[in-house]
């Protein structure tokens, strides 16, 4: 039984200096422009997803870290859920392939953190792309099945037809809209 | 079974269909139209909630929407399929329902829906006489239903024995075998030894330890003759199953089915689909966008059957390629569905006939052109 927060005090890790896009980029606007390991770490990065979710679902019992603050949605990047370097993208082929780091080797929001990554990519990519997400191999205890399930989009639609799934879902990326 | 030559083969888009509003998941050809100047009907079902009936018509031959099914599934409807008279559609939806659609002239109006499902029914299939019908889900379970009088539907039994979803279910094309692939990589077989009982069992499990699948299987299907079988995997390979039907036809008892060949390397996303012509041709659909097909090659013979591609059609559909199924009446004819939402016509086609009638060919180039001639005459008559 689960008493408490699931992973009650996350290491919070600084966001990293993105480096600066070259003023080269914004010369033609009209050109079409690669999409590139950059662009999709940033899309996935303000995705501010996990602790509000887990919070909203989860009585918590035990005291937390006094540097953790339950109502700061920490973004992913924070709890280097995803890395820049876990994101492999070649535009050409349209394909991204994201590994993602589950906060605790039993965590068992690794399932929603993946779906909310693949919905993230789903709505920001154009059709054309592949998208592969999985967890980091040895980070999760049941890595299969979890890498399985997200990528079984017949199971991911049926998820996604389930009216509380998709609130959460939508409420975990909310921030990142508007 | 007919042999075909390396390439000179190509698939010929004919019409790409348009008007659902997500992925097409499944597509059925009507058994019973394009003869006797009845025209061609295809079935569609989606995401979308809806089902479209297609038919090819009008002076321009072009394919229409006739029909759209709705506001009877909640969810995705996931599968289709038209029993062998032609007169009734299953429908399986991701609302755990399976819903039977009548054709009453030219309206489908839906005459049963079938609860028991626990959660997404995955996929159903008819059998053979159109007395049976079977359903899968989530639920991991397969159910048999008895076609009774007046629409009536009563579930025979409840097949469980897989470990996770049920991805697929298919009768054999001629004995009353019910196979069942799944996301816990195994292909199951389900057969009741006395057909008036109802005492169905699993008969095999053909799993990764005897030369199955190594990821969630996908889909399958027979050849015309139902002696061989093909599966698709999320493992990027197709496998040919062989069993001695004949046997088994002949009272015999069960007739268990043994890997003759993987076909591997070919596939580099998983294949949703495929589909056996009545002539041979083994059309595959995958998450790479493209359709591929292969055929029995006549080289190699002596380590058994083998198989090669034909073609592949890149960028057949701009997403992922959900179903691939022939036409059981004319066998040059392919549809596809996507998750781009469209449905295509496609005719598989010899590119020699295409050449002009050059008067400088010479005599062994004529030779073979005509020869292809034939084959794709040899092609036509075996229906």
């Amino acid at each position: 039984m689960v008493s408490g927060l699931i992973n009650a005090n996350p290491v919070v890790y600084e966001k990293k200096e993105r480096r600066v896009r070259s003023a080269l980029d914004y010369v033609d606007e009209y050109a079409v422009e690669p999409i590139d390991q950059q662009e999709v770490f940033d899309i996935l990065s303000s995705s501010l997803i996990l602790m509000p979710f887990i919070l909203s679902c989860i009585k918590f019992e035990v005291p937390l870290s006094p540097c953790f603050d339950p109502e700061h949605p920490y973004s992913l990047e924070e709890l280097k859920v995803i890395t820049e370097d876990a994101i492999e993208v070649n535009d050409e082929c349209s394909y991204v392939r994201v590994t993602f780091t589950p906060t605790v080797e039993h965590c068992s929001m690794a399932t929603v953190i993946g779906l909310c990554l693949r919905v993230k990519l789903m709505r920001s990519l154009p059709s054309r792309y592949k998208v592969d997400i999985r967890v980091a191999p040895g980070t999760h205890a049941t890595e299969a099945a979890v890498n399985k399930q997200l990528n079984d989009k017949e199971r991911v639609a049926a998820a996604l037809e389930n009216p509380n799934l998709v609130d959460m879902v939508d409420e975990c990326l909310a921030p990142t809209y508007g | 079974m007919e042999f075909f030559d390396d390439g000179d083969y190509e698939l010929r888009e004919i019409q790409k269909l348009e008007g659902h509003t997500d992925r097409v998941w499944c597509l059925s050809w009507n058994p019973k139209t394009g003869i006797n100047g009845v025209p061609p009907i295809i079935a569609s079902c989606s995401g979308d909630k809806t089902i479209r009936i297609w038919e090819q018509s009008g002076p321009s031959q072009s394919w229409r929407c006739k029909a759209v099914l709705e506001e009877t599934h909640a969810r995705t409807v996931r599968s289709c399929a038209w029993s062998l008279c032609g007169k009734f559609l299953a429908t399986g939806s991701f609302d755990a329902t399976t819903a039977i659609w009548e054709n009453v002239g030219g309206d489908y109006e839906c005459v049963s829906t079938l609860e028991g499902h626990e959660n997404e029914v995955k996929s159903v299939s008819w059998n053979e006489c159109g007395n049976m019908l079977a359903t899968c889900s989530r639920d991991k379970s397969v159910w048999i239903w008895e076609v009774l009088p007046g629409n009536e539907f009563e579930c025979v039994t409840v097949l469980q024995g897989h470990t996770q979803d049920v991805k697929m279910v298919q009768w054999h094309p001629r004995m009353d075998i019910v196979f069942s692939c799944s996301y816990d990589n195994t292909i199951k077989v389900w057969w009741s030894e006395d057909a008036e009982s109802e005492n169905w069992e699993c008969c095999q499990t053909i799993g990764e330890s005897n030369n199955g699948h190594s990821s969630t299987v996908w889909a399958l299907s027979f050849n015309v003759e139902g002696d061989k079988m093909v599966s698709c995997s999320d493992d990027l390979t197709l496998k040919i199953w062989e069993a001695n039907t004949l046997r088994m036809e002949s009272g015999d008892g069960y007739a268990p089915w043994s890997h003759i060949c993987t076909l591997s390397g070919y596939h580099d996303r998983t294949i949703f689909s495929v589909h056996w012509s009545r002539e041979g041709i083994i059309a595959s659909g995958a998450a790479d966008d493209a359709i591929r097909l292969f055929v029995e090659s006549k080289d190699d013979s002596i380590d058994g059957p083998s198989y090669k591609m034909l073609l592949k059609k890149e960028k057949a559909h701009d997403m992922d390629v959900n179903s691939v199924q022939w036409n059981p009446v004319d066998h040059h004819l392919l549809a596809s569905g996507s998750d781009d939402g469209t449905i295509k016509i496609w005719e598989l086609a010899s590119t020699s006939t295409e050449m002009p009638e050059a008067s400088t060919e010479s005599t062994e180039s004529t030779a073979s052109t005509e020869k292809k001639a034939l084959q794709k005459l040899g092609m036509t008559t075996l229906i």
